[in-house]
């Protein structure tokens, strides 16, 4: 759906739920996400219906993802980094877990 | 930088790097009093001047010269002697001018002598069945992808709603080589009889020009489609757009529909500081109160740029120039100063011709107060339906409305449903949203973890207020 209009950036690997995906030097991890083609970034916490970065200016809160173990990240404002490791999440979070 | 570099205090700090807290940074900087600059973005330049350091779309034919006037703005910042740290999430202001940041994941309580709130806008919640399907995303998102990764929409395109900024997008867009199938244009007829006494205003403004080649340039390529009513639909992503034109449904195949209803001033930060805001009925929003300096009803708080009041780029870097000086001379009267008289005579100009714009692209009440199961809050998935219910049957206000249905209580504190539920509200019960209001809303007004607040220092007072 989102094609590069340069090639020149530094390619860099990151992990989403365990797959590999190629990503650029200064690409945000939720553009990341929407340039590898990927569906969907979180279920909703009241109806499990998938959503993706909406807004991609930190005002949505649909671009939730957990990011190296961290959850709750908001992924429009985080930059990749080699090795990154990115979760969708599903649904709500259960204690203790 | 990390959070443990920054000092105990500033006499300014600016929240915000888009053009308002730029020129407000770089002018109290020069002055000579000791500036911080915090963004929560990688990099400088808000929305409209996104990516500006770094963009991947080095043809300054694409993004346009007014992009790329943002690039004197950052540098003029940067090389003023202010602070600037990027990545850094302000997540509270109080009366007492203490500010709240983050910087990866550390928290720090900041004094501030003057604090300036250059925020900017966000779009205005445009709910439409289906709007929270994946493949569903603002057109300002579309924008900053293409300005901050050189990512260019490559599948079937549709862009719906109305106002300067989605014509500047689409134009940006075609330029990159984004394939657009059609724009649907949700403009209300009618605008034109309530825009027209403005005409005369407009046509001295250089928006007019600038606005009319925009214009020609996207409609010879795109078909332009006047709508009354569309929806997103497919299963679990979006699939095909469904419209109303001139009384008759047609369905358009797409893989992204863009959304667009213009911008209205991101108020969070402003009103859990505790400003007092008030319902702008022309420009259909909520801003904060201000004095011709741009000093909110707290002394030694400012709010500048859209965040003041829907005025675009250019204008927002003279009004931030504008508080940066009443913010640097309160404290310190002997500070080398511009007259910003030549900021008021250039704004003013940057002004006028705005009225025409905010009149002609109104957008219809029937998307700003939708019905049925079409979402209203998207966190908590409440719809448009139960919010009217819930108003009918004797809910008031946007905060009894929160205890309810949960709406406004997700992690977007509002920003995507208040001025809908506000509307909605004021519609169902006959009265104005100047009488309903909007949420009452508190800090933190962006997430922070328990570990950041706990890692904050203790001071005596704190310890002595709770202890026994």
């Amino acid at each position: 759906m989102f094609r590069r209009w340069s090639e020149k950036a530094a390619r860099l690997a990151v992990k989403i739920d365990g797959r590999t995906i190629e990503a650029r030097d200064g690409d945000t991890v939720a553009a990341a996400m929407l340039a590898a083609g990927i569906g969907h970034c979180r279920t909703t916490a009241v109806s499990g219906m998938p959503r993706a970065p909406y807004c991609l200016m930190g005002i949505c809160f649909d671009c939730l993802v957990t990011i190296d173990g961290v959850g709750n990240r908001q992924g429009c404002l985080v930059p990749v980094r080699a090795g990154m490791e990115i979760e969708t999440q599903a649904g709500k979070r259960e204690a203790g877990q | 930088m990390n959070a443990a570099d920054l000092a105990s205090s500033y006499d300014l700090v600016v929240v915000g790097g888009g053009p308002a807290g730029l020129a407000a940074a770089a002018l109290a900087a020069r002055a000579g009093v000791s500036t911080v600059l915090f963004d929560e973005n990688p990099g400088l330049g808000g929305q409209i001047y996104r990516g500006i350091a770094s963009t991947p779309v080095r043809d300054r034919a694409v993004l346009g010269a007014d992009y790329w006037a943002g690039e004197a703005l950052a540098a003029e910042a940067t090389a003023s002697g202010a602070l600037i740290a990027t990545g850094a999430t302000v997540w509270s202001v109080d009366a007492a001018r203490q500010v709240g940041v983050s910087i990866a994941g550390q928290a720090r309580l900041i004094q501030a002598g003057r604090i300036i709130l250059a925020t900017g806008a966000l779009e205005r919640p445009f709910p439409v069945p289906g709007w929270t399907l994946p493949g569903v995303m603002t057109a300002g998102a579309a924008q900053t992808m293409l300005k901050a990764q050189g990512l260019v929409a490559d599948g079937r395109t549709i862009i719906a709603g109305c106002g300067p900024l989605l014509w500047l997008l689409a134009a940006q867009m075609l330029r990159a080589g984004a394939r657009i199938e059609a724009i649907l244009d949700t403009a209300p007829r009618l605008n034109w009889l309530a825009a027209l006494p403005h005409l005369p205003d407009f046509l001295l403004s250089p928006y007019w020009s600038k606005g009319l080649a925009l214009l020609r340039e996207v409609k010879a390529r795109v078909p332009v489609i006047p709508v009354e009513r569309l929806a997103a639909g497919g299963k679990d992503r979006l699939e095909e757009v469904v419209f109303t034109s001139r009384g008759k449904q047609h369905t358009e195949a797409a893989d992204l529909l863009l959304l667009h209803h213009g911008v209205v001033p991101n108020v969070n930060l402003s009103i859990a500081a505790g400003l007092a805001h008030r319902w702008n009925d022309r420009q259909l929003c909520f801003e904060p109160v201000l004095d011709r300096d741009f000093g909110s009803s707290i002394p030694g708080i400012f709010v500048t740029g859209d965040g003041a009041g829907i005025a675009g780029g250019t204008a927002a870097a003279e009004r931030g120039r504008i508080a940066a000086v009443a913010a640097v001379r309160g404290p310190r009267s002997d500070a080398p100063l511009p007259d910003p008289q030549i900021f008021r005579q250039r704004l003013q100009r940057e002004e006028t011709g705005r009225g025409f714009l905010d009149w002609l692209y109104r957008p219809a009440a029937s998307f700003r107060q939708p019905d049925g199961e079409t979402v209203v809050c998207r966190c908590e998935e409440v719809t448009a339906r139960q919010v009217r219910e819930a108003a009918a049957m004797g809910c008031e206000g946007p905060n009894q409305m929160k205890a309810f249905l949960r709406c406004g209580m997700g992690p977007c504190q509002g920003r995507l449903c208040g001025l809908t539920v506000t509307e909605l509200i004021a519609a169902q019960r006959a009265t104005t949203p100047r009488e309903v209001g909007y949420y009452r809303l508190r800090p933190p007004v962006k997430p922070i973890t328990l570990g950041e607040l706990a890692s904050l220092p203790i001071g005596e007072a704190e310890r002595a207020a709770v202890e026994r």
